[in-house]
């Protein structure tokens, strides 16, 4: 790749260190999630925690507020030792935003090294808006209006797709089986258990067309990275690290025409054409605007496997392949491990469950460790190029391309 | 006792029957329509649009997709933890004259098997739950009989 983060401008942060909590139901508070991923990334970096210059924490949510201010929670708890500190919250997003609050902080040179932590401990069952009496929350609104869960929404994606593209339920199982395949693997993972088709075809029924194996279960878990300059890591001697050379994190564009969590209704198209493009895919095309290249550049990529028929969406979206060919890629392996380009190779939502403001995070840890050749049994051999891709509520979306 | 009906949203809809709609607002100054509805401002960011006036959006749509809740949601959403969870069905319905999409549920005893991707359906007054004081009362949507 071109930008050595030599001479002259260069948009390349080096990623130094990665570092993860399993994912798991451990009972524990999420600080202890963060601050055991932090020491692991720093470790990895081989960095003292006192060389760090700034931290940035994806924020922890609990009843509408960070439960803690994340930044500044994770500081204290590693010691406080005078780094500039800076918290986000963007939802399923945050962990994104996060990395991307440290690339430019490096970027500007207010800071050679900058740790990126994000963590959550789950609350059992669906996931529910915050308490009270509040009519202005859309979040709010649709629990207390339809009893509209995650999984329905999910559930509406799914049948959608059968409908205009003859996905079928066999298709959505697939993906929980290359997925669940992948997780056996991964010693972060949560489930680490091979999942047959007729697993997931026997399970529950959550939300018409789903199955309780065809949706992503709600976890523990803390991932952190250590981001630095270009010219700090060839201090260090740093010779070939893995590079984030783009993080995108756009919102949709009026009118949004896709019914997106947390609505309960789409954007009107009356008075201004829709966008050719959807926001998802607009999400991964900034991201492939910013790094200069595009998706057959790619070596590996990490999505968003809220349920198993979206990660067929984000092939489509990442542009993979064409709209309505997400089922094909699949059944032609071109996703699986030893394929063309394999996707969530960590086991994905899948085998994680969603820790919300570590989830992000983890996406780039696995692809900083396939880039450094270092992914053990899950390695895909060469990898040179990876992409994350993740949405949100509320207009949250982020895509980070790492190459090396 | 008579026990007062109150809509769960104030102002979302009106009406009794074939007169029922939702209601949403539409942008005097370019015409964008918004359910819910935006009273203050116009969301499309080419307009600086302050003056929204209330419009009844179209009774009937097609189905856009559908699924629905085997499982009891979480608070806000009432129910009796007493009963059985009865699964109900959500549908999201293409309103064509406004270009959008509105979810909502289906009247009681619909179930996915019963909808396909394109069929037309239309809105009337339903009930959400009842308690001691009040009935309150929401949108659902039936299915016309008219396929795809
Ligand atoms: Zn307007």
């Amino acid at each position: 790749m071109a930008a050595d983060g030599g001479e002259g401008m260069t948009a390349d942060v080096a990623v130094l260190g990665a570092g993860m909590h399993p994912w798991g139901k451990w009972g524990r508070g999420f600080v202890e999630y963060g601050v055991a991923a932090a020491r692991a990334a720093l470790a990895d970096a081989g960095l003292d925690w006192r060389e760090v210059g700034s931290i940035v924490g994806a924020d922890t949510v609990r009843g509408g507020y960070p439960g803690y201010v994340a930044g500044a929670t994770f500081a204290k708890a590693l010691g406080w030792q005078g780094a500039r500190v800076t918290s986000v919250y963007a939802a399923c997003a945050s962990g994104a935003q996060a990395i991307d609050t440290a690339r430019v902080q490096i970027l500007a040179g207010r800071a050679d090294v900058v740790l990126v932590v994000g963590a959550d401990a789950a609350p059992k069952g669906f996931f529910r808006p915050a308490g009270g009496d509040r009519p202005d929350d859309p979040d709010w609104l649709r629990f207390r209006v339809l009893g509209a869960t995650n999984p329905t929404y999910f559930g509406l994606y799914a049948r959608r797709r059968m409908a205009v593209h003859g996905d079928t339920m066999e298709d959505f199982a697939q993906v929980k089986v290359k997925n669940a395949a992948s997780g056996v693997l991964n010693p972060y993972a949560r489930y680490r258990k091979r999942v047959t088709a007729e697993e997931v075809a026997a399970s529950a029924m959550v939300a018409d067309p789903l199955r309780l194996l065809d949706i992503c279960a709600t976890s523990d878990g803390g991932a952190a990275v250590v981001l630095s300059s270009m010219e700090f890591a060839r201090r260090r001697g740093v010779v070939d690290p893995v590079r984030i050379r783009a993080v995108s994190t756009v919102t949709p564009r009026y009118p949004s025409t896709v019914l997106d969590l947390p609505e309960i209704a789409t954007d009107s198209a009356v008075a201004v054409a829709s966008a050719t493009e959807t926001f998802r895919a607009s999400i991964a095309r900034t991201a492939y605007d910013e790094a200069g290249i595009g998706p057959e550049d790619l070596s590996v990529a990490e999505v968003y496997d809220l349920s198993t028929a979206l990660e067929l969406q984000w092939y489509e979206d990442l542009g993979l392949c064409g709209e309505g060919e997400g089922a094909k890629l699949l059944r032609e392996g071109a996703t699986a491990p030893g394929g063309r380009i394999p996707v969530n190779s960590s086991g994905g939502l899948a085998s994680f469950g969603e820790a919300v403001p570590a989830q992000a995070i983890a996406q780039v840890c696995e692809v900083t460790w396939q880039l450094r050749g270092t992914a053990e049994d899950r390695q895909v051999p060469g990898a040179r190029v990876g992409i994350t891709a993740n949405q949100g509520l509320f207009g949250h979306g982020s895509a980070v391309i790492a190459v090396r | 006792m008579s026990r007062t009906r109150t809509p769960v949203v104030a102002r979302w809809f009106a009406g009794d029957g074939e007169n029922f709609s939702l209601l949403g607002t539409r942008c005097r100054a370019c015409a964008s329509v918004f359910f819910p509805r935006e009273d203050v401002r116009c969301r499309n960011p080419g307009c600086q649009g302050a003056d929204l006036e209330e419009v009844p959006l179209s009774r009937r749509g097609r189905v856009w997709s559908y699924t629905d809740g085997r499982y009891r949601p979480p608070s806000p959403y009432v129910t009796d933890p007493e009963l059985p969870w009865e699964p109900y069905t959500l549908i999201a319905v293409e309103l064509e004259a406004e270009r959008m999409v509105v979810l909502g549920q289906a009247v009681p005893g619909v179930t996915p098997a019963e909808l396909a991707v394109g069929m037309e359906v239309e809105v009337v007054p339903g009930v959400l739950h009842e308690d001691t004081e009040t009935v309150w009362t929401t949108w659902q949507w039936r299915p016309t009989g008219v396929r795809a």
